[in-house]
């Protein structure tokens, strides 16, 4: 695959390796949409270069395989779903960071998502829930 | 997208980098030192910034550092926030760059990209204003290094090809009580109005303010009227904001009017918090 040093690396997940679960919203770094992580990290794929991404690894929401999922589902936690995998991929960096949040911790982490359709509560309530499953040994 | 490319260079040390830009300005390719590259991509998506190659300094150890000695902090310019806010080795610090956009954003942006940034907020130099830092610059010449207050003046002044590398901080200010105060004309979340930040140092309270005008500035002025013990804090709010002597912004975040309205507030909240 070759790319260009200018192309960000939501472009290249998209365009060129076909991943499109990583959204185009603002395209500049406001919205959340395009998070993926990086060695483990949340980050706004529209504000990285492809570049700087050589040798970390990348994770979107097509390699995710994780309770989160689930319970955005059992909790209604989208309505367009435009900005869901943007919100599961930092709750998912979130719970993988910090095994028990606090609700401060909670919002400061997603308040770096926007939900056009306002679907906070439930998002919230899918984040609290998932934190609150029973832990694997 | 970004409607032009650029070279990328990624250096692992302060000399490589210092020597490809003298190499790469003097072939012509305008080159830019790259830390978190936030504005870089996003105002080179609008056409707003053009660079001919890049030069990423975030693999460079000294730019990277985060450490003690007997006497001062060394901060590299390239730790994205959220590794100040996480290691908190200077609350001041951690308190004011938690407030700069949001969290992912902030795993991206970095202290020395924000110091050295031409939006007009640029939060993260106010902590360094208020502990009279010095700073860590490479150049073609070598390294120097200089009070933050002397080459901060609107902007850093560096001279072309000039990398800020390290903030270096007196240990004996990390202990101070310090009060760092964001306000926003709505939620959490939107853009920032005014953000005051506040360190006492004995008995005299230090005042750097975001926001204001269209720089981030040390508040010399404010400081010595709000220091003035022989007046009533109401006396001494309305002495600093008769003494500004900047630009007060007027735009659609908040009027000129506003801000002073937001300032004179705010400052009513530092002097509670500081016990004057």
């Amino acid at each position: 695959m070759t790319f260009r040093n200018a192309d960000v690396l939501l472009d290249v997940l998209r365009y060129q390796l076909g991943l499109t679960g990583a959204k185009p919203g603002c395209l500049n770094g406001d919205c959340g949409a395009c998070t993926v992580n990086i060695d483990g990290a949340a980050q706004k794929s529209c504000l990285m270069l492809a570049v700087e991404a050589i040798g970390k690894e990348i994770l979107t929401i097509e390699g995710l395989n994780a309770p989160i999922q689930g319970v955005f589902v059992d909790q209604f936690a989208f309505q367009c779903g435009y900005c869901t995998s943007g919100f599961i991929m930092n709750a998912h960096s979130l719970i993988e960071t910090k095994k028990n949040p606090s609700d401060e911790e909670i919002t400061a982490w997603l308040e770096s998502n926007i939900c056009r359709c306002t679907g906070y509560m439930e998002i919230e309530k899918a984040v609290k829930s998932v934190i609150h499953l029973p832990k694997g040994p | 997208m970004i409607p032009y490319d650029f070279e990328y260079y990624n250096p692992s040390s302060v000399e490589e980098a210092v020597q490809l830009f003298q190499t790469l300005h003097h072939d012509g390719k305008e080159p830019m030192y790259f830390s978190g590259g936030t504005e870089i991509i996003t105002f080179g998506r609008l056409n707003m910034v053009r660079a001919g190659a890049v030069i990423d300094i975030k693999n460079i150890p000294e730019c990277r550092a985060l450490e003690f000695n007997q006497e001062s902090l060394f901060i590299g310019a390239a730790n994205a926030l959220t590794t100040i806010e996480e290691r908190n080795p200077f609350p001041l610090l951690s308190q004011t760059v938690s407030e700069i956009a949001d969290r992912t954003a902030r795993n991206k942006i970095t202290v020395g990209g924000n110091i050295c940034g031409t939006i007009f907020y640029r939060e993260a130099v106010l902590p360094f204003l208020l502990t009279d830092s010095l700073v860590l610059v490479a150049g073609h010449r070598g390294l120097r290094s200089v009070p933050i207050n002397e080459i901060f003046q609107e902007q850093l002044l560096l001279e072309s090809g000039e990398l800020l590398v390290q903030m270096v901080t007196n240990r004996a200010y990390l202990e101070q009580p310090f009060v760092s105060i964001k306000r926003r004309r709505q939620w959490d979340t939107g853009y920032p109005l005014i953000t005051v930040a506040a360190l006492k140092v004995g008995q005299e309270i230090r005042v750097a303010i975001s926001g204001l005008t269209d720089f981030p500035f040390r508040a010399k002025q404010i400081e010595g009227a709000l220091n003035r013990r022989d007046l009533s804090d109401e006396q001494r709010i309305e002495l600093a904001l008769h003494s500004l002597d900047v630009l007060i912004l007027n735009d659609t975040e908040g009027s000129s009017q506003y801000r002073l309205f937001v300032l004179k507030n705010t400052l009513h909240d530092v002097l509670h918090e500081l016990g004057g």
